[in-house]
């Protein structure tokens, strides 16, 4: 049965907006951002504009497979999430440099999808 | 904190053993190698399993580990913690004896590890929980998060694949001389050139970056210190716990606030303030060496050297045979042993050097998850107290 007086999951709010291609945040009483979604932290959800910078990147390469990047990206709105970025060599992403967000889908009918990033050009 | 009894030099470690370690026969359990290290353990102060009334254990493979390690003694402790903070369990698990011994709740406490890990291989031992928001970008977890972190220590203090093999040429160097029982796992000679000429894992760390993949098992039994006086008696060299931190921050390194500054800042702190000492009275430590850099990171944290130079530190050869401060003095878990969580280890190793090396002030930091607890213990001899 539902119950109105029930308040979603964070997690399923953020991937309805996920679903819409919007990158949620959650946004505390002072104006703090908080991601990953928590219950009961944040007083309302914000939309991020999707620009960001490089904090952190390693290259992972697993045996007999194809290295890939793993990235923590720094949000311009002041939250910071794992990510990683496409459309350059693994190797090539570096601290510092300003990225986009993307979405990736995923296989699967209720599949959610995936927040990467790819380099900003337009920056300098 | 004000109102806090003072628990400085309250209770002692009578008694710290290893199991069989590096690769166990076919059939071991790592409740066995608890058990084994718990009898090896109790011995050295003279008592048997069924004078423990406080049990104390964690290991990847056991949910249950205190009430596993209970049954496999056959008793039935009125006093069981199973708090799982990773690898810092055991020191999180010291800190709880002690609260417990000093509010009598218990008073022979029996903190124990063991794991099977690779003889079951890492994937059944250690399975890792599945993160919504990370896995979808396939993180090695736990290396991924120190390779992260290793980036932004190189990023922002210049810190060189160099000094971080350093910290694994250190490690050898100390296997190499150790000469106890269980005897050291890799002890082949490795010089700096090796260590970056290994595969890559996750860049920067190669495969000779990580800990090694054994099986083991340690125990210590922690008791009042008048207890241990009786126990070993008063001509007996006493293993005094000085002081103690425990925190734990993120479960998640995404969560992590700052990559290369972890809360073994506040658990030094603390625990070098209870034991009224300071970095530079350590005369040994015992440094979770998971990843090369996470002693380097620890190294800063605990105030051994400033933030951001303990690249160059390692690199002055500080931490090797006859350097400054010695670490991690078995070869830790880069060379000697690691058997999935590596805390309990550390701590016999701390409690060896005052025992039998003959050192007053010895210091273990232990790490847990993906650097999201972190636990630190000063020791002491009776000197020093």
């Amino acid at each position: 049965m539902e119950d109105a007086t029930r308040e979603p999951a964070p997690d399923a709010t953020w991937d309805a907006y996920a679903r819409r291609r919007e990158l949620a945040y959650q946004v505390t009483s002072d104006g703090t951002p908080v991601f990953r979604p928590r219950v009961g932290a944040a007083v309302a959800w914000a939309i991020s504009r999707g620009r960001g910078t490089v904090y952190a990147t390693t290259t992972v390469r697993p045996r007999g497979a194809e290295p890939y990047d793993l990235t923590l990206v720094e949000l311009d709105e002041g939250f910071r999430m794992m990510s990683h970025v496409v459309g350059v060599a693994p190797e090539d992403v570096r601290i510092g440099q300003r990225v986009v967000l993307e979405w990736e889908d995923r296989e699967g009918e209720d599949a959610v999808p995936v927040p990467v990033f790819r380099l900003d050009e337009d920056a300098s | 904190m004000s109102g806090a009894p003072d628990l400085r030099a309250a209770v002692a470690i009578a008694g710290a053993a290893l199991s069989d370690m590096g690769s166990v026969p076919v059939g071991t359990t790592p409740a066995g190698l608890m058990a084994q290290a718990s009898r090896r353990a109790l011995a050295q102060c003279g008592l048997a399993p069924a004078d423990v009334d406080g049990v104390f254990a964690a290991s990847t493979q056991l949910p249950w580990a205190s009430v596993t390690l209970a049954e496999e003694l056959g008793i039935a402790p009125r006093y069981g913690d199973s708090t799982q903070v990773g690898g810092s369990s055991p020191i999180a698990h010291l800190n709880h004896a002690r609260a417990a011994i000093t509010a009598g709740l218990c008073d022979v406490a029996l903190i124990a590890y063991g794991s099977t890990q690779r003889l079951v291989g890492r994937a059944v031992a250690s399975v890792q929980e599945i993160d919504r928001y990370e896995a979808p970008h396939r993180p090695m977890l736990p290396l991924a998060a120190y390779a992260l972190a290793a980036s932004r220590h190189m990023h922002e203090f210049g810190t060189t694949p160099e000094q971080l093999a350093e910290v694994a040429v250190s490690a050898r160097r100390w296997a190499q001389a150790w000469d106890g029982t269980p005897a050291a796992w890799a002890t082949k000679d490795l010089t700096v050139e090796d260590v970056l000429a290994a595969p890559r894992l996750c860049d920067p760390l190669g495969v000779k970056d990580c800990c090694l993949v054994t099986d083991g098992g340690a125990a210590v039994v922690v008791v009042s210190r008048e207890r241990a006086r009786d126990l070993l008696g008063t001509s007996a060299c006493e293993v005094l716990v000085l002081g103690v931190g425990e925190t734990q921050a993120h479960r998640h390194v995404s969560s992590m606030p700052d990559l290369v500054r972890t809360t073994a800042v506040d658990s030094g702190a603390a625990a070098f303030a209870e034991a009224r000492l300071g970095p530079q009275d350590v005369q040994v430590a015992q440094l979770y060496d998971a990843f090369t850099i996470t002693p380097i990171v620890f190294l800063e944290d605990l105030g051994f050297c400033a933030k951001g130079e303990g690249g160059p530190f390692v690199q002055s050869g500080a931490i090797a045979p006859g350097g400054s401060l010695p670490v991690n003095t078995t070869g830790g878990g880069l060379s000697f042993q690691h058997p999935g969580m590596n805390g309990l280890p550390l701590l016999v190793e701390g409690v060896r050097q005052i025992r039998e090396v003959g050192r007053d002030v010895s210091l273990v930091h232990a790490n847990g998850g993906v650097w999201s607890s972190q636990c630190t213990v000063v020791l002491g001899s009776g000197a020093a107290a």
